[in-house]
């Protein structure tokens, strides 16, 4: 479904990572795991066909990756929606099937109950008519969920949906796409900060350092002495019962150029 | 007492109605135009917080109709010509927001400037000078009229066309970008489309006022619905009410035409505005009922 050879991606001359090989197959649960700036995003980015690579190569769904295909679902990384949002949570899900076309349309039997599917699919029924500006933190997220699977894609990717969710509606939301990849045979990318809301879902792990980056099953990848070696500095691994905790890892990739020690007047 | 009664009828007389009425035809025709433009732009004008755009654009579109009015040439298309200067370099330059309104800022106070001087310079009758700034019916003859008009189709067909995509694009950018919709393009687009309706508004409410127009109705609209039917509808509604309202009302009194818009309008936000604060109350309430687990 998603294939990587030897690929790097850069924003000018920051190499955000590279060398980076990697399949995803059908039905699979990714976790992207990585500190903030690792570039998790960037690689989302890569894989929607926003933003080229520097080296290598990029297939998914076995061409170049071009905006707009009906086959990705996308959950953008939570930005506040605009503040004068206007619109429902069936509006928003609508959009997701059918925003894209130009001209006007009558509204079709078809695509109000495809909306209704949907909402219903992920639970969000009951606050369809409810502005999402309204909803909460994890009702929008149903709601995100919902809108990416309107289109029945055969790639989901999820960008930090997790993220300011209570433990309650952080499973909701991984649970409801881990039913759906199991359904509907649909490749998951998971980008999240947590390691242990996915940790019994996620087939294989990609941890995206300053160092490099680690492709594996969870528990080769999510050792001290992995962790320790993508982060060039002691990191600890610690299991209590069923969770994981990593201890001394640095929560930001730091950027050489941006790093506070140097005498840099211009850049604030 | 007496400066009483003066004054009232100043702002309210109704002898010779049906007579004035004729003389308005045009008016009023450009006025229901300008309604359903203004009331259609607004929605979008609310869902990209541009108001501040707005009143940006009127600024270099009052300039270029005082140059128009200077050089003796159309006004609606020096009117014209400013505005899609504005909406242009707004659009290049401020496709984010903070960068966008310091863009607007700058240019608000140049276009300003720009407007007086043309109007100093300006030789002929002041009420032609004044009518730019705070409006006018009288402004509208026929050529005029048709200039409104074939506008206002522009307008409109570039707004039925992007208006799904454009949705989609104001309220969720990045989903709608990774769909496959002209982000940017849109947004350069819909500044071009602003720039025109701004210019049409000019034209009837004056420059300092078309927020009244492009803004105030819509904004009313989103507090009483969240239908994406029903805003829009309303919105043009409200605009039309306001300008229509506006035009009858004026005809009576020797007073220009903007403050009977404005004040319409405005009364139909406040009412709005309270109507919605129980509305999103009410719905709070039945939300928390139902919310799941
Ligand atoms: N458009 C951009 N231009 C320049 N640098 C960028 C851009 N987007 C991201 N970056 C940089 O690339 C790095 C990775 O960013 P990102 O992919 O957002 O990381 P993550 O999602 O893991 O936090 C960061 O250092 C960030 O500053
Ligand atoms: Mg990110």
């Amino acid at each position: 479904m998603i294939s990587l050879r030897d690929a790097a991606l850069s924003y000018g001359e920051r190499v955000v990572w590279s060398g980076l090989d990697l399949d995803v197959r059908p039905g699979e649960f990714l976790a992207v795991l990585g500190p903030n700036g690792s570039g998790k995003t960037s690689l989302v980015r890569a894989l929607l066909g926003q933003r080229q690579l520097s080296a290598g190569t990029l297939t998914v769904l076995g061409r170049t990756p071009r905006k707009g295909s009906r086959h990705i679902g996308y959950i953008p990384q939570q930005t506040a929606l605009p503040v004068h949002a206007t619109l429902r949570a069936r509006d928003l899900v609508r959009l997701g099937i059918d925003g894209h076309v130009f001209g006007p349309r009558p509204r079709t039997r078809t695509v109000r109950s495809r909306v209704n599917e949907a909402l219903q699919s992920v639970g969000a029924a009951p606050y369809a008519d409810v502005p999402v500006g309204l909803l909460s933190g994890g009702e929008r997220q149903r709601v995100r969920i919902g809108q990416a699977l309107a289109t029945d894609p055969r790639i989901l990717l999820c960008d930090e949906p997790l993220l300011s969710l209570d433990p309650h509606h952080q499973r909701a939301v991984t649970e409801l796409v881990d039913a759906r990849r199991r359904s509907h045979g649909t490749a998951v990318v998971f980008v999240t900060h947590e390691i242990n809301p996915v940790l019994g879902l996620a087939d294989r792990v990609l941890y995206l350092a300053r160092g490099g980056h680690r492709v594996g099953t969870p528990g080769e990848v999510l050792t001290s002495a992995a962790l320790s070696q993508l982060y060039g500095t002691q990191v600890d691994v610690v299991r209590v019962r069923d969770r994981i905790m990593v201890v001394g890892a640095p929560d930001e990739v730091v950027d050489p150029a941006h790093h506070p020690e140097l005498p840099d007047g211009a850049r604030s | 007492m007496t400066t009483g009664d003066g004054l009232w009828q100043q702002i309210f007389t109704f002898d010779d109605y049906g007579e004035l009425l004729v003389l308005v035809r045009n008016s009023l025709i450009a006025g229901a135009a300008l309604g359903l433009i203004g009331g259609l732009v607004g929605v979008f004008v609310i869902r990209r917080d541009l108001p501040f755009a707005v009143h940006g654009i009127s600024e270099l579109s009052f300039a270029g109709a005082s140059a128009a009015l200077l050089l003796g040439t159309n006004i609606v298309a020096g009117s014209i010509a400013g505005s899609l200067i504005a909406a242009g370099t707004i659009g290049v330059f401020g496709s984010r927001a903070r960068d966008g309104n310091s863009v607007i800022g700058t240019l608000m106070p140049f276009g300003l400037g720009l407007g007086v001087l043309f109007l100093a310079l300006y030789k002929g009758r002041a009420a032609n000078k004044f009518g730019i700034l705070t409006g006018q019916i009288v402004a509208v003859d026929t050529p005029q009229t048709s200039w409104l008009l074939g506008t206002s189709a522009v307008v409109l067909v570039a707004l039925a066309v992007m208006w799904r995509p454009l949705t989609f694009a104001s309220a969720d950018p990045e989903v709608a970008e990774a769909r496959g919709v002209p982000v940017r393009a849109l947004s350069f687009a819909f500044m071009v489309v602003l720039g025109l309706a701004v210019a049409l508004s000019v034209q009837i409410v004056g420059a300092l006022l078309v927020l009244t127009l492009v803004v105030t109705p819509a904004a009313a609209a989103t507090r009483i619905t969240v239908s994406p039917v029903l805003l829009p509808v309303l919105s043009v509604v409200f605009a039309t009410v306001s300008i229509e309202g506006g035009i009858l009302l004026a005809l009576g009194g020797s007073i220009p035409i903007s403050p009977y818009v404005t004040t319409i309008s405005f009364a139909i936000y406040v009412v709005c505005r309270f109507a919605g604060s129980y509305r999103i109350r009410r719905r709070g309430a039945r939300k928390t009922v139902s919310e799941p687990g």
